[in-house]
């Protein structure tokens, strides 16, 4: 039994990407007969080139056949006697850097084409940045069309040249370069008599010999998949090995909770195992009684961290652009947590590699970045181990996976700051003031009536002996944020702040009172992700019309008469939450009513 | 996992695949076709989870014009193993009468697809694995191993979600749902050999056998029950004949051979000069059929 390579080809339509492979697997003997019919059926359909057009065997969807271009990723497969091979053939045009990246992203070789007729162009260089970033460390340089300047060697020479020069700055553990013509197939599995001066690998005896098995990474990293229960007395914890090999009686460590165990039984399959290696998919099951679940690591070794702040490297592969401050959902290994994008620190020009500010980062943009998580994160640098280092960002509201991340390191605020286990907490304090604390967030357009309803709970719950604290939205900008304004991501941040000053109150045992517009979904989202089970959320739904017609404080009047920008409910929009504790309708019900229904929400608890 | 070899590798992932889909999708289903690759994947399914039974039930879609060895061979397999299967059938289409004969070209459609979108309606299913592999045709080969569908269960093959490394986006609104391919990566020779490997049971249709044939189209097929229509210049012969895929008996071309052990079958298979597909009638229904296909919700 032999292994398998996975490998990438880059290069634009004209470089003769899909007619490489078509002619490799032609060679190797893989079509089919009525494959060979339906390639020569389809070359004179769509007649692009005299004789056979072996890229027709890859362009797979009927939009990019009509238009003559490899949109999407395809994968093919063929075998020779040395090796199993899984091709990701890739479009290269810049607006389809995300799809490259998938490619790369499965991939441990990448063959970037390079037309002998054009030279060394960006686009290559721009290749070389995407598959490196996405992890690949062996590269095969392509030289195609050498048919077309007559096969001349100084040619080839000054394009490898360059390449070399210009690709120092990546992490290479192997590059071969190649002189080859795809539609004729010189030096594809032969070597050719048209260039006696190159007596190199061909391109099919490279892609059998290129090693790319990793330094072995000896620590045992298994995120949990999920917990397997035949039955009461089993408890199976499901995962991927991921690097490492463990045993029966080795102690391993969960992360982050750092809780010790002893393994008592390990099954992959059907059988019962003394040792699993990496790769297997093992049933772990555990001498002493621990409470993981899936998203915690069972790791054995060095290497492994746990963290909540990261400088991280993105490919935006959203249409929606990335914006800071909002949140996102993070997913690396198994775990999944909402995630926050601190700051941009800066953009990567694709072709130069310089850095450039941005405040945004858009669709096949490569920018690095600061984020913060909202628990801790278990993980290891990327370029040590890809396994934990690799994540994936998703739009919570649109699911579209957003981004590619890789992690470089975690912050020095993060790691520096370890969460202090205080020997007065939390639990301690609240029992000190009898009182269950909890933050009561009341969302909702301004002049709904919000702070109307705070205020008179907040006069009820003092009067009866409770420690409580009420954060206005408006009081809060004069001080806290006062060096924030109304765009998004302030506005975002506005409530980030907001919220974590809730939850260090609640901490000291207070019950707060929060009342601020928390106009998007994502705010939303952000509150209760920050707060957790101990927020209840109240919708003061009190309708636009009625708000304009109270008109407290005179805004709507403003905004109306375009005195006051981005004004929610007039200039700017507000998104019904998705779910709320409590639906309040001041227009319907009296301030009475309204702090009862509150006041049992939180007796409830 | 360069110490795992090719097959092991493939293994590892789908077996990894299943274990995601069950611990993040809310109500997953497998789509059970009986053949050779929907073998594999329930035989993978009962790894991935042993000690435990899958945790999800199995869908047949019945279009009743199955091969009757099959249907035979998917009670005993479910019986045997214990586990949940459920059979559906499109019943309008069947109380119209709907026939892969006089209906050539909307059968496939209302007994296979729209019989698919209606159980995984009606059970609401969230994700549904299917057997599917990249080396089958050219629409596939784009295809992600997480693919999603609109509500209309309908495929958007310009706009599919990126897939990197293999961390999988399972999320969904209500509504949609998302087919998922464990075998994505496998070829036809690798689901013959792991047969062979893990010793897994398959329809005896895929060994030579003496079975009643006859000649249309350039295929051979099955006379599997009357309600084949024998014309006036076909003749009924029994001849030693074996599937390479298994399908409905009327749409399904088998080939002369006498290879009656696995084997046998691996070797004329691997050293068959016709990819698999040209034994399915129905893909010559158009250059692009397949993709379009799948755009309205066929697996």
């Amino acid at each position: 039994m032999h292994d398998v390579l996975k490998f990438i080809t880059c290069g634009s339509v004209d470089d003769g990407k899909s007619t490489l492979i078509g002619h490799l697997l032609y060679d190797t003997k893989k079509l089919y007969a009525d494959q060979v019919q339906r390639l020569e059926l389809d070359s004179r359909v769509i007649n692009r080139t005299q004789g056979l057009d072996y890229s027709l065997l890859l362009d797979g969807l009927s939009a990019e056949r009509e238009q003559g271009i490899t949109i999407d990723v395809a994968y093919r497969y063929f075998n020779t006697d040395a090796r199993n091979f899984i091709v990701a053939d890739t479009p290269g045009h810049i607006q389809y850097t995300r799809n490259m990246a998938v490619g790369a992203s499965f991939a441990d070789c990448a063959i970037l084409l390079v037309d002998a007729t054009l030279g060394l162009l960006e686009q290559t260089k721009r290749h070389t940045r995407i598959c490196s970033l996405m992890g690949i460390k062996h590269f095969i340089l392509a030289v195609n069309k050498m048919d077309l300047v007559s096969y001349k060697e100084d040619i080839y020479n000054k394009i490898i040249q360059q390449y070399l020069e210009f690709s120092q700055e990546f992490p290479m553990n192997s590059l071969v370069c190649i002189p080859l013509s795809a539609t004729i197939g010189d030096n594809l599995s032969v070597l050719s008599s048209n260039m006696p001066w190159y007596q190199g690998s061909t391109l099919l005896h490279a892609l059998e010999t290129v090693d790319v098995s990793q330094t072995s990474f000896e620590t045992v990293i298994c995120p949990i998949q999920r917990v397997n229960r035949p039955h009461a007395k089993y408890r199976g914890f499901q995962g991927q090995l991921l690097s490492g090999t463990l045993h029966v009686n080795d102690v391993i460590t969960l992360y982050p909770s750092l809780v010790k165990a002893t393994v008592d039984a390990i099954h992959v399959g059907f059988e019962n195992r003394e040792f699993a290696t990496q790769g297997e998919n093992v049933d772990i099951q555990f001498k002493e009684h621990v409470d993981a679940s899936r998203g915690q690591v069972i790791v054995k070794g060095d290497g492994v961290k746990s963290a909540t702040q990261f400088q991280a490297t993105l490919l935006w592969m959203d249409d929606q652009p990335l914006e800071v401050g909002k949140v996102y959902t993070l997913k690396c290994g198994t775990r999944s947590v909402s995630a926050n994008i601190m700051s941009i620190k800066h953009k990567i020009d694709i072709q130069t590699s310089a850095h450039l500010s941005a405040k945004m980062l858009e669709k096949n943009d490569i920018g690095v970045v600061t984020l913060s998580v909202t628990h801790p994160l278990v993980f290891t640098p990327f370029d040590k181990f890809k396994g934990l280092g690799s994540f994936i960002l998703i739009d919570r509201l649109s699911h579209m996976t957003s981004c590619a991340g890789i992690i470089h390191y975690d912050l020095y605020r993060s790691s520096n700051i370890h969460p202090q286990s205080l020997s007065v907490d939390a639990s301690l304090r609240a029992q000190l003031k009898a009182q269950k604390p909890m933050t009561i967030w009341f969302l909702g357009l301004s002049g709904s009536g919000k702070s109307t309803i705070a205020n008179a709970l907040d006069r009820r719950l003092y009067q009866e002996g409770f420690h409580t604290m009420l954060l206005d939205g408006d009081n809060v900008r004069l001080g806290l944020n006062e060096n924030l304004g109304f765009t998004t991501s302030d506005r975002h941040e506005n409530i980030r702040r907001v919220a974590h000053v809730c939850k260090l109150m609640n901490d000291a045992g207070l019950i707060v009172f929060a009342s601020l517009i928390t106009p998007s979904h994502e705010d939303q989202y952000l509150v209760e992700s920050i707060l957790g089970e101990n927020v209840k959320i109240v919708y003061v739904s009190t309708p636009l019309e009625e708000c304009i017609r109270r008109d407290v404080k005179g805004l709507y009047q403003k905004a109306i008469d375009q005195k006051i920008p981005h004004f929610t409910g007039i200039s700017a929009p507000f998104d019904v939450p998705h779910r709320a504790h409590a639906t309040i309708d001041t227009s319907l019900v009296t301030i009475e009513d309204a702090v009862e229904i509150v006041y049992k929400l939180i007796k409830d608890k | 996992m360069a110490n795992l070899n090719h097959l092991q590798q493939l293994e590892s992932e789908a077996i990894f695949i299943l274990r995601e889909v069950v611990a993040e999708c809310e109500r997953p289903v497998m789509l059970y076709s009986i053949g050779k690759d929907s073998s594999v994947m329930l035989h993978l399914a009962l790894k991935a989870f042993y000690p435990a039974k899958p945790p999800f039930p199995f869908l047949h879609i019945d279009t009743t014009w199955k091969f009757k060895e099959m249907i035979e061979f998917r009670d005993n397999r479910m019986k045997e193993l214990g586990l949940e299967l459920i059979v559906h059938t499109n019943q309008e289409g069947v109380r119209n009468n709907i026939n892969p004969f006089d209906h050539q070209a909307s059968y496939t459609d209302i007994m296979k697809t729209q019989a698919l979108k209606e159980a995984l309606d009606l059970y609401k299913f969230t994700a549904a694995f299917g057997g599917g592999r990249r080396d089958e045709e050219k629409s596939r080969a784009k295809e992600r191993i997480f693919s999603f569908r609109n509500p209309q269960h309908g495929w958007d093959p310009q706009n599919q979600r990126p897939e990197c490394w293999n961390i999988y986006n399972t999320q969904i609104h209500p509504q949609e749902s998302i087919r998922v391919f464990p075998l994505s990566n496998w070829t036809e020779k690798d689901i013959w050999e792991y047969i062979k490997q893990e010793n897994i049971p398959i329809v005896p249709l895929y060994f030579a056998k003496q079975r009643p044939v006859i000649e249309r189209d350039g295929n051979i097929i099955m006379v599997d029950d009357e309600r084949l229509q024998v014309k006036g210049n076909e003749v009924i012969e029994h001849k030693s004949v074996r599937f390479r895929t298994l399908g409905c008996y009327p749409l399904t071309g088998g080939v002369y051979s006498y290879a009656n052990t696995l084997d046998e079958v691996v070797k004329e298979t691997l050293g068959s000069v016709n990819s698999e597909r040209t034994s399915r009638v129905i893909d010559y229904d158009g250059q692009a059929s397949m993709e379009r296909r799948k755009k309205e919700g066929y697996f």
